[in-house]
């Protein structure tokens, strides 16, 4: 089992390789990827000093091209490729269709990942990424059950990367437009969700309120744990009742389902947040590394005691074990 | 659609001074702090310029950083040309942003012992303004793996510099990366 960690910055990259990662992702300074923040990402020469220091220590770097190319500026993602390509990445993730045609035309000796932001969610689709561009393995988006997972893994002839923690897209990813609407901006073209420069956080009291392009959507008491400035997790009033509609401020942790998840035949455990500190890299990574030395050990999996990097101070497995559809 | 989200138990948050002690530095002099904080600033800017690479336009800023458990508080303003950090005893207004939290907090941030959404999904930390400008700020700091204890020794001249040095191997923080367990090749 690989597990697959983020990286933000070539600090955090050594950061994730230090404790224990097999392989990092990470993007470049941009809008080619899909964690497009300020202060964010690697320049051209960071990502050439990154894989080399990953090399060094045995592990991969996969890189995030993940997002979708706007029209007339196709070079962009062109450039960021070929750059990718030439400082030496052992993968690259992409999502827009264009983009995987162009990366498998001109770099055919190149692996090539389906990005979780292509929401290849059955059989078919993973088919057409395989038979069309020779994709070795699909990140597979949020919104699939274990037992969902073990099927497509026996129908298709792909590897699978699944999310095991971190920040929890509920929505088909790279399909929603919850943030496009509220700040016109896409994070599936931009690369940024909940754009910073959009959110506003107003203190009340004791109270924090939190608004995205001009709406509120949420408002924490005092003492209460916060979340993300992101619709999806936003309460709100409705004639019926206040409260949250699509999700609650909670991350992802399906540590406990890390060996149901390996019985599903899945490839590789990802891990969320490039635009998360090196504490949080380092702490995350260590834990699920635990985690998978005692799978390996036939031991039961320790818990991973990670409620305080998580959004809102709360976990949930989210659709890997879903009672609803 | 609701989810069954599992609330945990916090760890404990970070060392804050108890009030007896704020209260006690409340009449201190803040005068003799201002060459400690602009010897620092500069040493910060001449031995990790790429934080300006990070920081970008945001470098022109004005940052209030606001200690809870500290009787005064910290206008930066980073940018690269005369960078000034100032104590005051209280933030002024038409700041671009203004941080807030125990010291401990703030510099385990700055350090990137802490995580910064970590602290503020706590309430540890709180922050109002230009999120753009924090989350460079925080991101340019987190990768820059400041040390606060070295740069207040290497104030101190060559002497301070091996002090620091000392320290660093003591706590274990000079430690080279290590190798993982990965490595098979794919391509």
């Amino acid at each position: 089992m690989e597990l697959i960690c983020p990286a933000g910055t070539p600090a955090s990259l050594e950061a994730a390789v230090e404790a224990g990662a097999d392989a990092v992702y990470c993007g470049f300074r941009d809008e080619t990827n899909a964690r497009n923040f300020p202060g964010l990402n690697f320049s051209r020469d960071e990502l050439r000093r990154g894989i080399a220091f990953a090399h060094r220590h045995g592990v991969k770097v996969l890189v995030a091209i993940n997002t979708f190319a706007r029209a007339g500026a196709f070079q962009l993602w062109q450039s960021a490729i070929d750059d990718a390509v030439a400082a030496g990445a052992d993968a690259l993730i992409l999502a827009d269709l264009a983009t995987l045609a162009y990366a498998a035309r001109r770099h055919p000796g190149q692996r090539l990942h389906v990005s979780v932001q292509a929401a290849a969610a059955n059989p078919d689709a993973i088919r057409f990424y395989v038979e069309r561009f020779g994709a070795q393995r699909v990140v597979l988006p949020r919104v699939l059950g274990v037992m969902e997972i073990a099927s497509i893994v026996r129908e298709t002839a792909c590897e699978t990367e699944v999310f095991v923690f971190g920040g929890l897209c509920v929505m088909e990813e790279g399909r929603c437009s919850l943030s496009s609407y509220a700040t016109g901006k896409s994070p599936n073209m931009q690369g940024v969700c909940s754009p910073a420069g959009d959110v506003a956080y107003a203190q009340q009291g004791g109270r924090i309120v939190s608004k995205l392009g001009g709406f509120t959507i949420n408002a924490f008491e005092k003492d209460e744990p916060a979340g993300y400035p992101t619709l999806c997790k936003g309460r709100f009033v409705t004639p019926k009742s206040t409260g949250y509609i699509f999700e609650e401020p909670v991350s992802l942790d399906a540590g406990v389902l890390l060996p149901a998840l390996r019985d599903a035949g899945v490839t590789a455990f990802k891990i969320e947040g490039r635009q998360r500190g090196r504490a949080y890299i380092a702490g995350v990574v260590r834990s699920f590394r635990d985690i998978l030395a005692a799978l390996d050990q036939g031991r039961s999996a320790p818990v991973t005691g990670l409620a305080a990097m998580s959004e809102g101070q709360a976990n949930t497995v989210g659709a890997y074990r879903k009672a609803w559809r | 659609m609701p989810n069954s989200a599992t609330p945990n138990a916090a760890p404990p948050g970070p060392l804050v001074l108890p009030p007896w002690l704020t209260h006690a530095m409340a009449p201190l002099p803040l005068g003799p702090l201002q060459p400690l904080l602009a010897l620092t600033l500069s040493r910060i800017g001449r031995l990790h310029p790429d934080l300006y690479g990070r920081l970008g336009e945001h470098a022109e800023k004005r940052f209030g950083i606001e200690p809870t458990d500290l009787p005064f508080a910290f206008v930066l303003e980073p940018r690269p040309e005369r960078p000034q950090a100032r104590a005051v005893r209280r933030l002024p207004a038409g700041l671009d942003v203004r941080i807030r939290g125990p010291l401990s907090g703030l510099i385990g941030m700055a350090e990137g012992r802490l995580d910064g959404d970590a602290l503020f999904f706590s309430r540890t930390l709180s922050i109002e303004g230009d999120m753009e400008a924090t989350l460079a700020l925080r991101n340019a700091l987190d990768d820059a793996r400041l040390d606060f204890g070295t740069l207040l020794l290497g104030c101190l001249g060559p002497l301070g510099t091996r002090a620091a040095a000392f320290l660093r191997r003591q706590t274990g923080q000079a430690r080279p990366a290590q190798a993982a367990p990965g490595g098979s090749s794919w391509n």
